[in-house]
């Protein structure tokens, strides 16, 4: 099948997306190729580096102006797309829900944007005092024109006197919005962290890491922490501060949600301050049971116990919630194609509510996320890694899956070729999805996705009867 | 803490609703905070989007692509294809010849398009690839036939808006692919231009307009199936749109009408000037007058009376509008959008009797000011009017919080202001990912107005019913 699919590329392209694709075998390790340049011309739904750091990492940072260095479009297309919730007066408290840019014009191309740049820091801390730092990200253009935002931000910080934050995130760096992740972690370890010391640390002080509250889910993750006795001291960086930022280097153990954007900083954490990182999955009732016990592992008999206590208390909630659902999903089959984590982390979720997944990839994973997903798979599942939205199409067609889980680009092209689908980046504007709060939800949403009676109305009756005779 | 910093966050938010804070706001110089307008290579796009069988492409860093695919598709709910030839640090450096001649020959060979659009990103920009000698280059290089069909155009995005984008991409269209005029013979087709205008129901209704009075058109571009195509369990890639055949005959057309003025300045000199094609351009027909002057500029075009439907359906306007005049006169509207959509919106508030207080344009320019201000000067409605170019939702922030309106009318990033100011909102315009189907729903033609009639007062009414007092609570409004 697969051969047949990539048939239609002429031979290099073909050469190359032959690497990105595989099936899982009994007992095969994982030979996918990822993290490599996607092929020009072919359809991915990719981004840059700028949006793996202004958008995803920095963005959800609430307290602090996220500058889009540059013309004015990055900017206007990264504002308000990734559902990062947040507490707080908005242009006080908040600056996640707008949009601040140096909105480049052909003079700055020319005569390059650092004064440009000052200025509007100046203007920035001006109109909004109660702002608690700013982080630059550069697009394209920046790093092409060969600008200093470095060193903008050691002058205009100390003019300022808040964090100033370049991140070196040019779209055209790196293959995908991998990069820009990475650089943001460069960023936050450079310039934010360790940089305050609190004085009420405690025993049971953890960070939330890689979770960027969509739709909620970082409330809803913080609850099951909280309840177990934890004390979250920062979320990195779903409705996050800076001031959390600055004195993670304080807590216990870092929880670390979405691994691939936020690896580095945990690495980091683990070398320069002794704390340990543990992955972990929300997603659904069998995995947030597993991880449970997996944190309070880390910690003393009292966490233990509460943790066991939280099980105990939602272990009938959830059971309610499969008995409801699950006699209308069972047996049906998904099909995942998403960024970060839910490759892999979702599919527990399915399984409680006895679906199975047979193919899933991922947009920018590295070859460590592969390791990571492998064990996760049954046989025969199908491992696409970059798919461009040809390939895609042609495995769903030939798989006809029940359910198609990915992103907005990809949701209508998959609708209208009939098959359910739910937006599995922005959860369709629902959510949350994560911990227990999200699980009704999530079963809710694929049961809608799968059953709506709207499903059935794409043929008009008259094609109906022609069909019949 | 909380105490103090609740203090501190209400003495910050009432400083940012003062004449003070609204004088340093306009002060600034450099800072664009919730800008209303976007980069050129989006509404290049779009124009793309409108020619059949055409394949969108993107010469540059492939975030972009998927930037404007994400935007487009949370706005129509639609797919929308465009692939990008994925430039990373090696094209920064040796420029983007190779990712380009590569892009074209996969593109060509897994999507079949009749026709490919290549547009610029900012970076292909900086560093000043030659997009018309690559193309020549893919041609020796065999990636694409001798004879397969490319328009290209430069999109910078650090010069105009997308509104430039879509004006560059269509007269890009005409250059590289229409026949240069023979003569002064014609193939007696009226051209249609829509100019940026995301509503496919706008498009539609355009076409029923000109075709009810009998009169033989083209839309170029057509992007009306691409941005609303029906489900029929089958997804196909390329929608219906302008055929090649109408775009390549474009410069015998007998004439070219511009449903919008500012997004196809630079197509529509090209037409006049170089190609000697009769040309109109209308104010975009929102409202019943504007709707008036675009019947009667085709009649003078084509000689093609208006038929007594259009007169019938212009009567059921005119008295929707007397019906619901109550809800719209002597309100206060401050809005915002591209320069076309403001001069329309503004000459149907004024048919109704509304006031528009602040106009915010971010990317209108002087002769867009001047237009303006002379409709505004046209009726004692318009008294009031101020028009601010170049400015941001931000700015008319402090507009809302210093000098107060009743209704703000914009697309969907003008929510939160709205909210700050408590006022509701009309969402008009592009970008509407926060409501469905809005898209669906004319703004333009006597139709259009009755719809614009009907969402405004209904939402005055709402607003009203949710708000008063107990004893003011009736069934009658």
């Amino acid at each position: 099948m697969v051969e047949e699919v990539l048939s239609v590329y002429p031979e290099k392209a073909r050469k190359l997306r032959a690497k990105h694709i595989v099936v899982k075998e009994e007992g095969s390790t994982c030979a996918i190729k990822a993290n490599i340049k996607c092929v020009p011309g072919l359809m991915t739904a990719r981004g840059c580096a700028y949006a793996g750091a202004k958008g995803v990492v920095w963005g959800p940072l609430k307290d602090m102006i996220h500058l889009s260095h540059g013309p004015v479009g990055c900017g206007y297309y990264s504002w308000g797309g990734r559902r990062n919730l947040t507490k707080g007066v908005v242009g006080v408290e908040s600056f996640t829900p707008m949009q601040f840019t140096s909105d480049f014009s052909e003079s700055d191309i020319v005569y390059g944007g650092d004064k440009k740049l000052e200025k509007v820091l100046r203007e920035a801390r001006e109109l909004f005092p109660s702002v608690q730092g700013f982080s630059i990200c550069s697009e394209c253009p920046v790093g092409l024109i060969g600008d200093d935002i470095e060193s903008v931000a050691k002058k205009m910080m100390k003019e300022l006197d808040v964090p100033i934050v370049p991140v070196r995130c040019e779209g055209f760096r790196g293959i995908s919005q991998s990069l820009g992740h990475h650089i943001a972690n460069d960023a936050v370890r450079d310039h934010l962290l360790g940089k305050r010391e609190r004085d009420d640390a405690g025993p049971y002080d953890i960070s939330l890491i890689g979770d960027y509250n969509i739709g909620g889910d970082a409330w809803a993750s913080k609850k099951i922490l909280e309840e177990m006795g934890l004390r979250v001291r920062n979320v990195w960086t779903g409705d996050g501060t800076v001031e959390g930022m600055m004195a993670a280097h304080q807590v216990k153990l870092n929880l670390i949600h979405c691994y691939r954007s936020m690896n580095y900083i945990c690495r980091h954490m683990e070398e320069t301050y002794g704390i340990p990182w543990l992955e972990f999955n929300f997603f659904g009732p069998t995995k947030i049971k597993e991880s449970i016990r997996k944190i309070a592992a880390q910690f003393d008999e009292t966490i233990q116990r509460k943790g066991e206590e939280v099980i105990a208390k939602y272990e009938p909630l959830m059971r309610k919630v499969i008995d409801e659902y699950r006699p209308r999903l069972e047996g049906k089959r998904v099909m995942l194609y998403v960024g970060g984590l839910r490759p892999r982390h979702t599919i527990g979720a399915y399984e409680d509510l006895g679906m199975e997944v047979i193919g899933t990839g991922y947009e920018f994973a590295h070859k460590d996320d592969y390791d990571r997903t492998f064990p996760q798979m049954n046989n025969e599942t199908i491992i696409y890694d970059d798919a461009t939205e040809h390939e895609l199409g042609e495995f769903i067609h030939r798989m006809r899956p029940d359910l198609v889980g990915s992103g907005i680009k990809e949701k209508y092209v998959f609708e209208k070729a009939g098959f359910p689908f739910r937006q599995m980046h922005s959860w369709d504007y629902s959510g949350p999805y994560h911990g227990y709060d999200g699980f009704p939800i999530f079963a809710r949403d694929m049961d809608m996705a799968i059953n709506s009676p709207t499903r059935t109305l794409a043929k008009a009756p008259w094609k109906k009867e022609k069909e019949v005779r | 803490m909380g105490e103090a910093t609740s203090n501190c966050t209400q003495s910050v938010l009432e400083w940012m609703a003062t004449e003070e804070y609204k004088e340093k706001n306009f002060a600034r110089q450099a800072l664009v905070v919730n800008p209303a307008r976007t980069c050129q290579p989006f509404g290049a796009m779009l124009c793309a989007l409108g020619i059949d069988g055409c394949l969108p492409f993107v010469h540059g860093s492939q975030g972009c692509a998927a930037y404007f695919r994400s935007c487009l598709t949370r706005h129509v709910r639609e797919p929308v294809p465009l692939v990008s030839d994925s430039m990373t640090e090696d094209a920064a450096v040796f420029g983007g010849q190779a990712n380009l001649i590569e892009g074209l020959k996969n593109a060509y060979a897994t999507y079949k398009p009749a026709i490919m659009a290549i547009f610029s990103s900012c970076m292909a920009e900086v560093i000043g690839d030659d997009m018309k000698s690559f193309i020549g280059n893919a041609r020796n290089q065999e990636a694409i036939p001798a004879d397969f069909p490319i328009a290209f155009a430069n999109t910078p995005s650090f010069t105009g808006s997308h509104i430039t984008g879509f004006d560059n991409m269509l007269k890009g269209f005409l250059q590289s692919l229409a026949d240069p005029r023979q003569g002064k013979w014609t193939n007696g087709r009226l051209y249609v231009v829509p100019g940026f205008d995301l509503y496919p129901a706008n498009l539609r209704e355009y076409r029923r307009l000109v075709t009810s009075m009998g009169i033989y058109m083209t839309m170029l571009p057509d992007p009306t199936e691409a941005l609303d195509s029906p489900h029929t369990g089958e997804y196909k890639m390329y929608q219906p749109g302008t055929p090649m055949g109408e775009l390549a005959d474009a410069l015998n057309a007998s004439g070219f009408i511009f449903m919008q003025k500012y997004s196809t300045v630079g197509t529509r000199k090209f037409v006049e000037n170089v190609q000697k094609i009769t040309s109109e351009a209308v104010t975009m027909p929102i409202g019943i007058r504007n709707t008036d002057a675009f019947l009667m500029t085709l009649h003078e075009m084509t000689g093609k009376s208006i038929p007594a439907e259009l007169e019938a359906e212009r009567g059921r306007a005119v008295d929707a509008a007397i019906d619901a005049h109550q809800y719209i006169h002597g309100k206060r509207f401050a809005m915002y959008g591209d320069p076309d959509l403001l001069l329309g919106l503004v000459g149907f508030l004024l048919d109704m009797g509304g006031v528009p207080a602040h106009i915010v344009c971010s990317n209108g320019n002087e002769p867009f000011r001047k237009e303006m201000e002379a409709l505004l000067a046209s009726s004692p409605f318009g008294a009031h009017g101020k028009v601010y170019n170049g400015k941001d939702l931000w700015h008319l922030r402090s507009l809302l919080l210093t000098d107060p309106v009743d209704m703000l009318i914009g697309d969907s990033h003008g929510k939160q202001i709205a909210k700050d100011a408590d006022i509701p909102m009309a969402r008009i315009g592009y970008y509407l990912p926060d409501r469905v189907h809005l898209h669906r729903q004319p703004i333009v033609g006597y139709q259009g107005a009755i719809n614009l009639i009907t969402m405004i007062a209904n939402i005055f009414i709402d607003e009203y019913d949710r708000n008063c007092p107990e004893e003011r609570f009736e069934i009658l409004r």
